[in-house]
């Protein structure tokens, strides 16, 4: 199978001279499959996700290769890599109503007719399960909710169906009812479209229920890579094995004394 | 039997919105003993930060009773109220809202101290160093601005002012949510620490199911302002018998082993 994307020898700074985001990335994207890239804070998991879709800010210097043997040519932002931030508020215009905003990706990219985008909305806004799409559409972001807010932002990444999904921290701002659904939707969007998803988490649990394969980054590099079932099970780095340590599941020992306080 | 340190019984406030009433939280009671855990939890716009406000006098309840300290809460103003407020303090889920950022961690810590009269000025840099100590920073820190420290290091520095006042209950908002999960693991040591040691009492209010039964006594589970279920902590999460309860569990983020692509 060719790969889809391929990334060589990456290194990041956001500003000449700065520190490095990140340094000495390898990493090969399959057609179709879900990678999770988890890390915490200062990781560069998220440098990554920009730098896949060409979203670095000017001034941020970028060496090393991202090549792309799955596509014929180089890809273009928003029609063959659509991206799902972590605040929908942010990537969504708050004076134009959101069936707009859709149709205007789908237009852009799609060639259709204003009419031809307008119903590729309706039936994207009605995909992601938003309620009374006829309806909602007329709506500006203000007036959704935080869920319904991000389904609009994935309706409008997926609706000039591209090859990549990047969904960066996408469901973080959710509460965990709505994160679930949030990630229901993903997952199937993604098997229906034949859509390779690359998943930015800080929570490896998510991550774990999401992907084919986790890379684990620490401080800019990759710490391991490997299928899910791998990492979860028999990770090989130290790093990795305290990340899953650190997660509090619903079986989790309690932390505090086992005496009660008032007793 | 001790008395309760907080109890509340009732607690109703309705919003308005472009003119329409918006219920926030309808008759809820719940009591906290010293010394105890008790987790709020609940989907977004439950009434979970609602109730946090309400406690706080940040908002004022169109019903209800709030006992604390055996005191009628709801009742104090003024001068009462504001010498009284020291023994109930609040940690957020963003330290960086709650700070001036260009205030030293100094500055951050004299002011409770000079503010509720708990030490004059000559001692209050004794004092400040203490509570640096107490939350695990090196007194070194007391010069820096806060927007100068880690994520980790700010969180803990809301949790030294909290506890300048010595504060018998402290109302804990998604105080570790923001953090990464190695530091969230420090700071949750540190409280468990100040609660051993000093009896402080938590209200805990987080959307971590899994978090809240390792780290709460007790649980109350709220949807749509109302208390849906409550009790044990582990016994809720373990078994809930609320519908809110079962989507809470099932919606928990659970370590699996994936499936290996075909």
């Amino acid at each position: 199978m060719s790969v889809l994307a391929s990334v060589r020898d990456l290194a990041v700074a956001y500003r000449r001279d700065g520190p490095l985001a990140l340094q000495g990335i390898d990493l090969d994207i399959m057609p179709g499959e879900r990678l999770a890239i988890i890390g915490e804070s200062g990781s560069g998991k998220s440098t990554l996700a920009l730098a896949i879709a060409g979203l670095l800010p000017a001034g941020a210097v970028q060496e090393g290769r991202i090549g792309w043997p799955g596509l014929a040519r180089a890809p273009l932002g928003g029609r063959d890599i659509g991206f799902v931030f972590q605040d929908p508020a942010g990537s969504l215009d708050p004076v134009m109503p959101v069936g707009r905003q859709v149709a205007e990706v789908a237009r852009a990219h799609l060639g259709l007719s204003w009419r031809q985008a307008q119903e590729r909305a309706r039936e994207l806004l009605a995909r992601v399960r938003l309620p009374e799409p006829d309806a909602i559409r007329h709506a500006f972001p203000h007036q959704l909710s935080g869920g319904q807010k991000q389904r609009v932002a994935i309706a409008a990444a997926i609706a000039a169906r591209p090859k990549l999904l990047i969904a960066d921290e996408a469901t973080s701002a959710l509460d965990t009812i709505v994160q679930a659904e949030i990630v229901a939707l993903i997952r199937q969007l993604v098997a229906e479209d034949g859509m390779t998803l690359l998943f930015i988490s800080h929570d490896i649990a998510l991550a774990s229920e999401l992907a084919d394969r986790i890379a684990v980054f620490r401080a800019g590099r990759i710490v391991e890579i490997g299928a899910t079932a791998a990492i979860v099970t028999r990770p090989a780095q130290a790093y990795t094995r305290a990340l899953l340590d650190a997660h509090i599941g619903l079986d989790a020992a309690p932390l505090f004394s086992s005496e009660r306080p008032h007793a | 039997m001790h008395e309760p340190l907080l109890a509340v019984s009732g607690l109703t406030k309705t919003f308005r919105r472009g003119g329409k009433a918006v219920p926030a939280v309808e008759d809820v009671g719940f009591a906290i003993m010293p010394g105890e855990t008790l987790a709020l939890a609940g989907p977004s716009g439950s009434g979970k930060s609602t109730i946090a406000r309400l406690l706080l006098r940040l908002v004022e309840p169109d019903s209800g009773n709030i006992r604390f300290e055996g005191a009628d809460w709801l009742a104090l103003r003024g001068g009462a109220l504001r010498s009284r407020r020291a023994r109930l303090q609040m940690v957020f889920q963003d330290p960086n809202a709650a700070f001036n950022p260009r205030a030293t961690v100094a500055r951050v810590l004299d002011d409770p101290l000079r503010i509720h009269s708990i030490a004059p000025r000559s001692e209050r840099p004794r004092r400040i160093a203490g509570l640096l100590e107490r939350v695990g920073l090196p007194a070194g820190l007391a010069a820096r601005t806060v927007h100068e420290l880690s994520g980790g290091q700010r969180q803990r520095v809301a949790i030294a002012r909290a506890i300048a006042t010595k504060p018998s209950l402290i109302v804990l908002d998604e105080a570790v949510s923001a953090l990464d999960v190695s530091v969230r693991g420090q700071i949750l040591e540190l409280l468990l620490a100040l609660q051993r040691e000093e009896r402080i009492a938590y209200l805990f209010i987080s959307h971590d199911l899994g978090l809240v039964r390792a780290f709460a006594h007790r649980l109350i589970l709220l949807e749509g302002g109302r208390i849906a279920e409550q009790g044990d902590a582990r016994a809720v999460v373990d078994a809930p018998r609320s519908a809110v309860g079962r989507a809470l569990v099932a919606a928990a983020p659970k370590l699996v082993a994936g499936q290996e692509r075909p």
